[in-house]
């Protein structure tokens, strides 16, 4: 059991490390999440920001340390596992299925949280309810008018929406943000945001962004990572003030 | 003991063509990830050429060979610029598939030029006979075909190591992105290297047409082999390929010499251990490549 | 505590400028799994009752039909480019051949039997060659095919070795049907256990689990941050794909009352690649058309000259290549997971 984890500690990581043959990408990195925080990720290009969600999510395998996940040990389990066990995250690039309708890949996510891409012999139209939820998630992101349109040929920003809806679709206990906003122009982000805004309240949800507004108006706490290894750990006030943080950024 | 020396030289040599043959392809791979099923082609193309030359021409074997090989490598250069380098943005299976095509249109058209009879390489009387080493003879075709390998290796490793189109080679292979921003001719590297690839396949297909008999169905048959070679050297690794050719060339020597009736089981279960074993080539543990 | 995810957060989310605020727009819908069987069986009723005299190449053309739909499932539902799919037809062929031989001359046992096989097959290779993809999963497919033909051309007294297997005679047909040397009953037999095949194939792709395999074909990542377990899913798929052509070549096996080597070798397995290309891979129909156009093809070039026929199946394998192919994507738009 985790040591000195408070009781509704939804995501704790322990001592996380990473090495590449000589690269050291991670370096002892500790942090943990609780239900309803609002952690942004932040930290120079290159610091192992993706690095570190990939081995919270289970992309990649850390070379020490452990993640514990609403009391269980996940360290050694896979992507699939962790998403059982309530983990979701969303990708810096884009990953859609691309020629799958907008609807259709809802409802695969739907279909894959109820367990029941296991089954080979109804037809997958016949779940109504599915379906219905399908067509709400797509109504709640503004997107009901795509249903049948093939994930690729949506605008970018719509994907970045799909990449979130589906990570929700889930209903997951911890979420991990990749950069949601990624190559959206800022003008075109009203959506991205709103729907940020929209979050379950007691969700945890860690976001890496580089946007620093967005950090601020949206972040409860701020991680800085530098050179795969923790900054500075804190409020937004703290970190806006920490001298280290701004050296980081600006100096050297 | 004379048994064991027999397979260590017709394995030696039987790699050594299956090495010279898939070097190109394995380059190919790496550099342009096209998967090039028509590369069998380009070793009967050279075989053909060289036993037109020799036999209807009475050429001499020295000037007959080099002349087969910039054919085939001719060959390469227009069949690259003018039709394969559209297809390397295309998924792999579409690769696969029409260059599966196409070896089926060139062994047709060999069929139609030269008839389905296996064509035989006049060999010069230097080579035909035997070479007295001391301790034992080899026959002289041998002793020339492990040479020439050992020669392509390190030719190969040459050119990829010190001269300025091998850095160019390596650069695109590792990033083409990169390398073309920085002013290198990728396009010129892509076509001279499928173009050397297919000088070097006819020029296996010149030194191994004892052990594989040039016939119109030569550009598809060994084709296995070769992509066997190039799956477990890895792509993109002339060492890898080397390593991988000898190796299992000797292999499936050995169980031809004895173990004869359980035919190429040998090969293919040495395959897919060192295959599963290194997916991404046997000397991928090794270089920082 | 549950986490909340009410609806009621729609508003803010949707006080953005959309084309049109009505209801969602037409959602994708597959056509009914019924359809392409019963098409495919009247087609093939009404060419047995046409061409009576040519009842052997249309069997051949359903027993075609279904191992190239059974490669379809792997190739073009879940994305596995592979060149040792004969090895699974052919391991059927033998333990049909076999079974008949040694045991029960009965051919629904030993469609049974062809089809268990299969499976099995699939399922202990695709243990191995699912942990791989790409270029070393196509190349241990080659690997895997390549040493069931030498353990079978080894062991000459189970399988006749080179010389193939042969002096089996089918019983009749549920009893009652001999096999008929016009081909009648063979031809209907063949039509009949494809065309119930085929209809389980489009019920699987239809299905959520269908859905998942094509997901997995498309982005794998994607699925796998969905929570999918991907290997078992494939590995599920392989199997099934394995029983189908364990069905296709135990049919073989009946039908032709031979099985040689050839139904476990390389070219076949290419030339099954081939046929599921030019019909189209990803629809499971494709496959049925491919293979007919094909064999029919074959069978009226390579009468004239083995090599020509290479000179046509090559220049079309490279123009359909070249030829975007918009008709398979857009059908999928349609369903993403079922048929026209």
């Amino acid at each position: 059991m985790n040591r000195d984890a408070l009781p509704d500690t939804l995501l704790d990581v322990q001592a996380l490390d990473k090495r590449f043959g000589g690269l050291h990408v991670t370096r002892n990195v500790s942090f943990h999440l609780r239900a309803g925080d609002r952690l942004a990720l932040i930290g120079p290009n290159g610091a192992g920001k993706t690095t570190l969600v990939n081995q919270i999510s289970g992309v990649l395998e850390p070379s020490a340390g452990e993640i514990w996940l609403r009391g269980e040990n996940v360290t050694r389990t896979s992507q699939a596992g962790r998403v059982r066990a309530g983990l979701a995250r969303t990708f810096q690039i884009t990953t859609l299925a691309p020629h799958f309708p907008v609807q259709r890949q809802i409802e695969l996510a739907l279909f894959e949280r109820e367990g029941l891409t296991g089954r080979l012999w109804r037809s997958m139209d016949s779940y109504p309810a599915l379906q219905a939820e399908a067509q709400e998630i797509l109504a709640r992101f503004g997107l009901q008018a795509h249903a049948a349109t093939p994930t690729e040929d949506l605008a970018y920003g719509e994907q970045r929406l799909i990449e979130m809806a589906l990570a929700l679709a889930l209903r997951p206990k911890v979420l991990l943000l990749d950069e949601p906003m990624a190559g959206v122009p800022k003008g075109d982000g009203a959506r991205l945001l709103a729907a940020l805004d929209a979050l379950p309240r007691d969700l945890a949800v860690l976001i890496i962004e580089h946007d620093m507004d967005l950090v601020f108006r949206f972040a409860t706490r701020i991680v800085v990572l530098a050179e795969g290894a923790v900054l500075a750990d804190g409020s937004p006030e703290e970190i806006r003030r920490d001298p280290r943080v701004r050296a980081a950024y600006l100096g050297v | 003991m004379n048994t064991f020396f027999n397979i260590l030289i017709d394995g030696l040599a039987y790699g050594m063509v299956l090495f010279v043959i898939a070097v190109g392809l394995s380059v190919t791979l790496g550099l342009m990830r096209f998967v090039n099923l028509s590369h069998g082609a380009f070793a009967m193309v050279g075989g053909y050429c060289a036993a037109w030359l020799t036999r209807e021409m009475q050429w001499s074997f020295w000037l007959a060979v080099p002349l087969a090989i910039a054919t085939t490598a001719l060959l390469g250069a227009v069949l690259e610029s003018l039709v394969l380098r559209h297809l390397y943005r295309r998924k792999e299976l579409d690769q696969v598939l029409f260059t599966i095509g196409l070896s089926f249109v060139l062994i047709a058209a060999t069929n139609a030029i030269a008839g389905p009879q296996v064509q035989l390489i006049v060999l010069p009387p230097l080579l035909a006979g035997s070479v007295d080493l001391g301790f034992r003879t080899l026959p002289a075709q041998r002793l020339l075909v492990i040479g020439a390998g050992l020669a392509v290796a390190a030719a190969a490793a040459w050119t990829v190591t010190k001269t300025r189109f091998g850095i160019w080679l390596r650069a695109a292979v590792d990033h083409s992105g990169t390398a073309s921003t920085l002013g290198i001719p990728i396009r010129t590297v892509q076509c001279a290297s499928f173009a050397a690839g297919a000088a070097l396949a006819g020029f296996g297909g010149i030194l191994g047409a004892e052990l594989m008999p040039l016939e119109p169905y030569y550009a598809l048959k060994y084709l296995v082999l070769v992509l066997v070679v190039v799956a477990v050297g890895g792509m993109g690794s002339i060492a890898g390929s080397l390593a991988a050719a000898v190796l299992l060339g000797t292999i499936e020597t050995a169980s031809r010499y004895l173990a004869s009736d359980w035919g190429s089981l040998f090969f293919f279960v040495a395959m897919a251990v060192l295959l599963a074993w290194r997916p991404n080539g046997l000397l991928s543990g090794l270089a920082k490549r | 505590m549950t986490t909340h995810y009410a609806p009621s957060a729609a508003e803010a989310i949707t006080q953005v400028p959309t084309s049109s605020k009505s209801v969602a727009a037409e959602a994708p819908h597959c056509a009914p799994a019924w359809r392409a069987p019963f098409i495919v069986l009247v087609t093939g009723v009404i060419a047995c009752a046409i061409f009576p005299d040519q009842l052997g190449l249309i069997a051949r053309i359903f027993i075609a039909g279904l191992f190239v739909l059974s490669l379809d499932l792997v190739v073009g539902v879940a994305g596995l480019a592979t060149l040792g799919h004969a090895a699974l037809f052919g391991l059927g062929a033998y333990a049909a051949g076999i079974f008949a031989l040694h045991v029960h001359a009965d051919p629904l046992l030993g469609l049974a039997v062809g089809i268990l096989i299969g499976a099995i097959a699939a399922l202990a290779s695709g243990a191995f060659l699912l942990r791989y993809q790409g270029f070393t999963f196509l190349m241990l497919t080659v690997a895997v095919s390549q040493i069931v033909l030498n353990l079978v051309q080894k062991a000459r007294d189970w399988t006749g070795g080179d010389d193939g297997l042969s002096g089996y005679a089918m019983a009749p047909l549920l009893g009652r049907f001999a096999f008929d040397l016009e081909g009648k009953v063979a031809a209907v037999y063949a039509l009949v256990v494809l065309v119930v095949l085929l209809y389980m194939a489009q019920r699987l792709v239809h299905s959520p689990f269908g859905l998942a395999v094509r997901g997995i074909h498309e982005n794998r990542a994607r699925m796998a941050a969905l929570g999918t377990p991907v290997f078992r899913r494939l590995w599920l798929l392989y199997t099934v794909a394995g029983a189908l052509a364990g069905a296709a070549g135990a049919l073989s096996a009946q039908v032709n009352a031979v099985v040689g080597t050839d139904s476990l070798s390389f070219a076949l397995s290419a030339e099954a690649l081939v046929m599921l290309i030019l019909g189209g891979a990803g629809q499971l129909t494709g496959a049925l058309v491919g293979a007919t156009v094909f064999t029919l093809l074959h069978h009226t070039a390579a009468s004239i000259n083995p090599y020509h026929w290479l000179f046509v199946v090559g220049g079309l394998l490279m123009l359909v290549v070249l030829i975007p192919p918009v008709k398979a994507w857009a059908w999928m738009r349609r369903c993403a997971g079922g048929a026209r």
